[in-house]
């Protein structure tokens, strides 16, 4: 089953052009910040204060796309097994580890030089960031800032703006923003300016409702994009570009070709057959061939659930109140982080939503080895998620990052009986 | 008056008593809390690593520490994937088995494993299951304010399960009795530190761990009691190498390891279920202060520390050579539990450190469900004959 690409007429095709030439300008102007000697904020993707950095004209790097990079580009290994040599373990997060062997190489990478850290800002939203931030701070000194965003105590258990214990979040979140304000204030040598933080938030509100918009758009049959390849690049956009009007402007044109798409029926395969909502990290080291696995069926990804944590929470929409930019930065960067959050740990009833809202035939569970974060409740959750519905459901282990746990042909035999269990299930239905 | 859980021997020597914690530490059907709960007690599982248990107290409720077991994790293996340390999934085998009943389960985001335990128990059980989000920049000026208003939030729902209110004398009442407890661990601490001869490391052991599951009055009575049977001792010292042994914040190395460590070293200090030391020092009981501020004050600033707090202030490293120079200590063991992701990503940082202030370390990994240790015992005895005969 070939990717859709008949139509090149009109917009089609472009998020991903555009995106690939947005990616590679990034990585160029981070060649040129490390070329020049100058550091970067080095952030995460969930909760990167990315509008809040570029008040101050900080780069921002984010290291796990820097990792993901080596594998995609197939030459993890080489850093994991030098972060390995150096005393690091095999069970760890494999992403910490090709950052480690990056560092060890001077900021070598495939895209380019990468800048050091003159600041490393990170959330608690994954643990492992605060274990790889203390990396940095005993490789260089890095002034290192943890975000603490409380998450959701429990399931269904958020709070919302006016409830006393939000407010009592949002207050803790508001107070440390400061502190991060003058830490910043301090690296950069640069002062505050409320009116770049308006234009950045701006920035982020368009791209944040484009992101929102265009994940609500696959609900369209045929699904205009693959949820797991061709949005993994806006999702690079998303991240890469937050606060800024090349994001912004990228997020409405994408808005327009998947609106083009939907409209006109061209789907991200010629003939879908099966609807599948994917819930994990991606399987990096075979990328394409993972989804060719399914798309040979005829099945194509509509929703992800990594689009929903991995853009930090972006997916909810969520949008600042340009009045109040500070308050309300508090106040986006609690409920978007905690929504990323929700999105790993308590997702079973936003994928009982997407069941219904995407048509949904059947439900990928890929854990790996090396996110705990993503990883650990997924086979809890498949189970309780069977409970509740019938529906198909397929849970598989490789990585992220590590070809040595990926087994192609073993991912293949599970992949296939989980279709012909799918046919049968038509069958049986009538459908 | 206390519910009693213990039908201690009338112990005449140390052995009795250390024997008695043992095989009820090994019991996986855990006695203590059923008799608790028999008695109509209410139950609060709380997992590793720290847990405000005066909360729980003070609501005339049980705080037992799920630290998982040695059991084949028949039911919990299919709730998990592959790539887990251990203890996730025993303690949530004790639960889904009925060994251990609760009414509440509190999980922390200690590790990116571990956060997810409220998800995956309250999917499974229709108690109350949550997070306790202990603060992850504890170096900031906004943590203490923040984490005690997280405490009262939390003694609500405390007493909601218990059925009744609590006030600030009935919290601070608790901080004494647990005061108490921490006074006479750290009596039982530096008896290990001083004449490590009187008392083993996995004696020691199994005297602290069963506080986690009986009432901490009982358990103050019984380590009152092998106080004074250790000092009654007829041991001599031996020439065995001081060694401090880390790694043990969460999972637990089984105490036959332990032991097997005990035959040819003394321990003198280690961050064997470090929660329950992890206050310092007394936490102030004053009735004019707020005592869900006093907890949040020392959980902060009168702590220990461990892999899965980041404290700027308290580098893991420093604090390790802080620990091996404050037990006088010749070497250290540098564990992991398997799978054990702040721990092994620890284990590089401390043994750089170490090396660099030239201090021989042992590193290896352990698993709680482990039997066998010949070959680890053989790894270290060389270790030790390098160290003693270089």
């Amino acid at each position: 089953m070939s990717t859709q690409t008949a139509d090149t007429e009109g917009p089609v095709g472009r998020g991903a052009s555009e995106g690939a030439r947005l990616f590679r300008e990034w990585y160029r102007s981070l060649d040129a910040v490390a070329q020049r000697g100058d550091g970067a904020a080095y952030v995460f993707v969930m909760g990167s204060l990315a509008e809040l950095l570029r008040v101050f004209d900080l780069p921002t790097v984010f290291p796990e796309v820097n990792s993901l990079q080596t594998a995609v580009r197939r030459v993890a290994h080489e850093y994991l097994n030098e972060a390995e040599d150096y005393g690091y373990s095999p069970d760890i997060c494999g992403y910490v580890k090709a950052d480690v062997a990056l560092q060890l190489r001077g900021g070598s990478h495939p895209m380019g030089q990468i800048p050091k850290p003159a600041l490393a800002v990170l959330t608690n939203a994954c643990n492992t960031y605060i274990k790889w931030a203390e990396i940095w701070e005993r490789m260089y000194q890095t002034p290192v800032f943890t975000l603490d965003v409380p998450g959701s105590r429990a399931s269904g258990r958020q709070t919302w703006p006016g409830d006393p214990d939000f407010e009592r979040d949002r207050e803790y979140v508001a107070r440390q923003l400061k502190d991060l304000i003058s830490l910043c204030e301090k690296v950069s040598g640069k002062p505050f300016d409320i009116d770049r933080l308006r234009e950045t938030l701006g920035h982020t509100n368009a791209m944040n409702r484009g992101w929102k918009r265009v994940l609500e758009i696959n609900r369209s049959v045929p699904a205009p994009f693959n949820a797991v390849t061709d949005a993994t690049i806006s999702l690079g956009v998303a991240n890469g570009f937050r606060g800024t009007l090349e994001g912004a402007t990228y997020f409405s044109q994408l808005v327009e070709e998947m609106e083009y798409k939907a409209a006109r029926g061209i789907g991200t395969i010629q003939d879908e057959k099966h609807r599948l909502i994917f819930v994990g990290v991606p399987c990096y080291p075979i990328f394409r061939r993972f989804n060719e696995m399914f798309s040979e069926w005829g099945g194509a990804f509509v929703v992800s659930t990594y689009l929903w944590f991995a853009s930090g929470g972006a997916s909810l929409g969520y949008e600042y109140d340009l009045e109040r930019p500070l308050e309300s930065l508090a106040e986006g960067v609690l409920i978007s982080v905690r929504h990323a959050m929700d999105c790993m740990f308590f997702q079973e009833q936003a994928l009982l939503e997407s069941i219904d809202d995407y048509h949904i035939d059947g439900v990928v569970y890929h854990a790996i080895k090396s996110c705990r974060t993503v990883s650990t409740g997924l086979a809890d959750n498949r189970r309780a998620l069977m409970a509740a519905r019938d529906v198909a459901s397929l849970f598989v282990e490789s990585d992220m990052m590590d070809k040595r746990v990926v087994s192609e042909a073993q991912l293949k035999n599970r992949v296939d009986a989980f279709f012909e269990g799918l046919a049968s299930r038509r069958q049986t239905a009538g459908v | 008056m206390v519910t009693r859980t213990l039908d201690v021997p009338v112990a005449g020597r140390l052995e009795d008593l250390t024997h008695f914690a043992r095989d009820l530490l090994d019991d996986t059907d855990f006695p203590t809390v059923r008799r608790w709960r028999d008695a109509g007690g209410k139950v609060v599982g709380h997992f590793q690593v720290y847990f405000p248990e005066e909360l729980a107290h003070a609501a005339g409720l049980l705080p037992v520490k799920i630290r998982g077991a040695q059991l084949e994790a028949r039911q919990a293996e299919a709730r998990f994937g592959s790539y887990l340390c251990s203890i996730l999934k025993s303690s949530l085998e004790l639960a889904l088995s009925g060994r251990i009943e609760l009414d509440m389960f509190v999980t922390h985001p200690i590790c990116d494993a571990a956060r997810n335990l409220a998800a995956v128990w309250g999917r499974n059980f229709p108690y109350s299951c949550q997070i306790l989000y202990l603060p992850q920049n504890a170096d900031s000026p906004h943590a203490a304010s923040y984490l005690q208003g997280e405490y009262v939030r939390l003694q609500h729902d405390l007493e909601e399960i218990a059925g009744r209110a609590v006030t600030a004398a009935d919290v601070a009442r608790s901080i004494g009795v647990f005061n108490e407890n921490r006074r006479l661990l750290r009596q039982l601490y530096a008896v290990k530190r001083d004449r490590p001869w009187l008392v083993s490391v996995s004696e020691a052991y199994v005297l602290m761990a069963i506080g986690g599951i009986v009432p901490r009055e009982e358990h103050n009575d019984l380590l009152q009691r092998a106080l004074e049977l250790i000092e009654q001792r007829d041991a001599k010292p031996q020439d065995r190498m001081r060694v401090v042994f880390e790694g043990g914040f969460c999972e637990q190395p089984p105490t036959d390891l332990l032991h097997m460590i005990g035959q040819f070293t003394y321990v003198v200090d280690d961050d064997l279920l470090i929660g329950m030391r992890w206050l310092l020092d007394d936490v102030p009981t004053d009735a004019d202060t707020d005592p869900w501020m006093n907890l949040a004050v020392a959980y902060l600033e009168c702590s220990s520390y461990s892999p899965v707090q980041h404290d700027l202030r308290k580098p893991k490293e420093r604090m390790l050579l802080d620990r091996i120079r404050g037990a006088d200590a010749q070497a250290a063991i540098i564990s992991a539990a398997k799978m054990c992701e702040p721990g092994l990503d620890e284990q590089v940082a401390y043994a750089k450190a170490l090396e660099a202030d030239g201090i021989p370390y042992f590193v290896t990994e352990f698993e709680e469900g482990m039997t066998s240790f010949d070959h680890l015992q053989i790894q270290l005895e060389t270790f030790v004959e390098n160290v003693l005969f270089a």
